[in-house]
């Protein structure tokens, strides 16, 4: 015959299975391309860490501010820029106070041949290249930055008519490693070789900060996550040291 | 209400289209003809590959013609060699790649057609001792009217509706390579929606009257009647 206590044991022993399975939920994120792979790796830490489980789009931070403003399902949304995050908090998206900078995004002048970018930028005075390629600058906030750099250096209007432009950073990296735009501007993350620290192939130039505006990577917990415990523990993971650190790896500034 | 860049985009996509239109039709009515008449056992495979552009999506076909058209693709060492340069972000290269990605909307329609001629009236034309070049022009084409518009009709709106392929070798050019439907895409991008609703408002009245006016004079086709 099972004796009772034996019953209670397996009921207990059911509970504490299931308990966590219980706790853990889902939430839907949105993220800029420029962050996919750092994001890809802390969406796998934040599982690890919390139990939960975070979903990823990623894309351009435009698209996705259209389907949020249209109900889209997101929770938690990781935007290439300022404006869009602050756009949703102007239209009653946001939950208060929730805005954040996650990363700050570092951008780079990046040619597929070695040795044809200096490590000075001195190829956009003298190069003589038929494309230039960058994100466009009506809505693209690598575009953006990029248009600031050729205009801190002089040589805007001097390269406006070798712009060929890629609808996101994404593509915009395509168009340069594929060697039909001879150099462009793109965001460090994409070449960076993480183990070093340093671009993995071709040649490029860090760009300093100095030659534009700040570039902050903006983050907001949406109406729709704040009652989901993942969304709320994302946004939290997020600034946490294990997160930090694989943003620092990806080749992003941190938040100050 | 449009801008002139707007206007600009608009103008070129009807260049591209029509330029396109007219080199599918050059191309395609050969091919078309050969694949309505051969018993080739090639015919299966040359079918297989003109029908290609319908199933893959088109933002895979542009990035594989962005790779294969840059300076380290085939076409690409091939275009540098001739002396043209690399077509991704021209003119030429746009017109290339939407040859290639309208094609079957231009093949089928026409093979369709010739099919359905079959071998009578070329018989009857060969007994009149009608050269083959004279049957096809006063005998297969008149007879297969009907096919030719709607093949050229199929292929300039889907060329004008071509977004994934431009996106991923044009470059955004303005004048050169930014067509109607990027820069409505990039009005979207942009936040600029009633920008956007005034250009995709144009294309789609433009476009609606154009087939409208095509196909109604289709219905009333003398030789679509006397095809009957």
């Amino acid at each position: 015959m099972i004796s009772n206590r034996f019953i209670r044991l397996i009921l207990a022993t059911w509970l504490i299975l299931l308990a966590p399975a219980a706790l853990a939920a889902t939430t839907l994120v949105a993220v800029a391309a420029d962050f996919t792979k750092p994001m890809t790796e802390i969406a796998a830490a934040f599982e690890k860490v919390t139990g939960h489980t975070a979903k990823l789009s990623f894309g351009s931070s435009g698209k996705a501010f259209a389907q949020i403003q249209s109900g889209g399902p997101f929770e938690v949304y990781l935007s290439a820029s300022e404006k869009y995050p602050l756009e949703l908090e102007k239209s009653g998206q946001v939950v208060v106070g929730s805005r954040f900078v996650y990363a700050i995004g570092k951008l780079v002048l990046w040619s597929v041949k070695p040795g044809y970018v200096d490590d000075k930028g001195e190829v956009l005075q003298t190069g003589n290249f038929k494309h230039i390629a960058l994100a466009d600058p009506a809505h693209a906030p690598y575009g953006v930055v990029a248009e600031e750099v050729m205009k801190s250096l002089g040589v805007l209007d001097k390269l406006r008519h070798l712009f060929v432009m890629g609808e996101n950073i994404s593509q915009t990296f395509q168009f340069v490693s594929t060697g039909n735009a001879e150099l462009g501007f793109i965001a460090l993350a994409q070449v960076i070789d993480i183990n070093t620290g340093k671009m993995g192939s071709g040649s490029g130039w860090m760009i300093p900060d100095n030659l534009h505006s700040p570039f902050n990577q903006t983050a907001v917990l949406l109406k729709k996550g704040a009652e989901n415990p993942a969304a709320l523990a994302l946004v939290d993971f997020l600034k946490s040291p294990v997160a930090l650190a694989i943003i620092e790896k990806y080749g992003f500034g941190l938040p100050k | 209400m449009l801008s002139p860049a707007d206007i600009e985009t608009l103008l070129l996509t009807f260049k591209v289209a029509s330029i396109t239109t007219a080199l599918m039709l050059l191309f395609g009515t050969p091919l078309a003809w050969w694949l309505a008449r051969t018993r080739s056992a090639w015919k299966g495979l040359i079918n297989a590959v003109v029908a290609l552009p319908l199933v893959l999506p088109p933002t895979v076909l542009g990035f594989y013609l962005l790779v294969l058209m840059g300076p380290a693709g085939v076409v690409g060492e091939l275009t540098n060699w001739l002396g043209i340069g690399t077509l991704p972000f021209t003119f030429a290269g746009l017109v290339v790649a939407s040859v290639l990605y309208s094609m079957p909307f231009v093949v089928q329609p026409l093979q369709a057609a010739f099919t359905s001629i079959g071998t009578q009236p070329l018989e009857a034309a060969a007994t009149l001792r009608a050269g083959s070049l004279d049957t096809f022009f006063s005998v297969v084409v008149p007879l297969a009217k009907p096919g030719f518009l709607t093949a050229a009709i199929l292929g300039f709106t889907h060329t004008v509706g071509e977004f994934g392929v431009v996106l991923m070798i044009g470059g955004n050019i303005p004048g050169n390579t930014r067509v109607v439907s990027v820069q409505i895409y990039n009005h979207v991008e942009a936040l600029e929606y009633t920008e956007a609703h005034w250009l995709a408002g144009v294309l789609l009245v433009f476009s609606f009257t154009v087939l409208l006016v095509l196909y109604s004079a289709f219905k009333t086709h003398p030789v679509a009647h006397q095809l009957r």
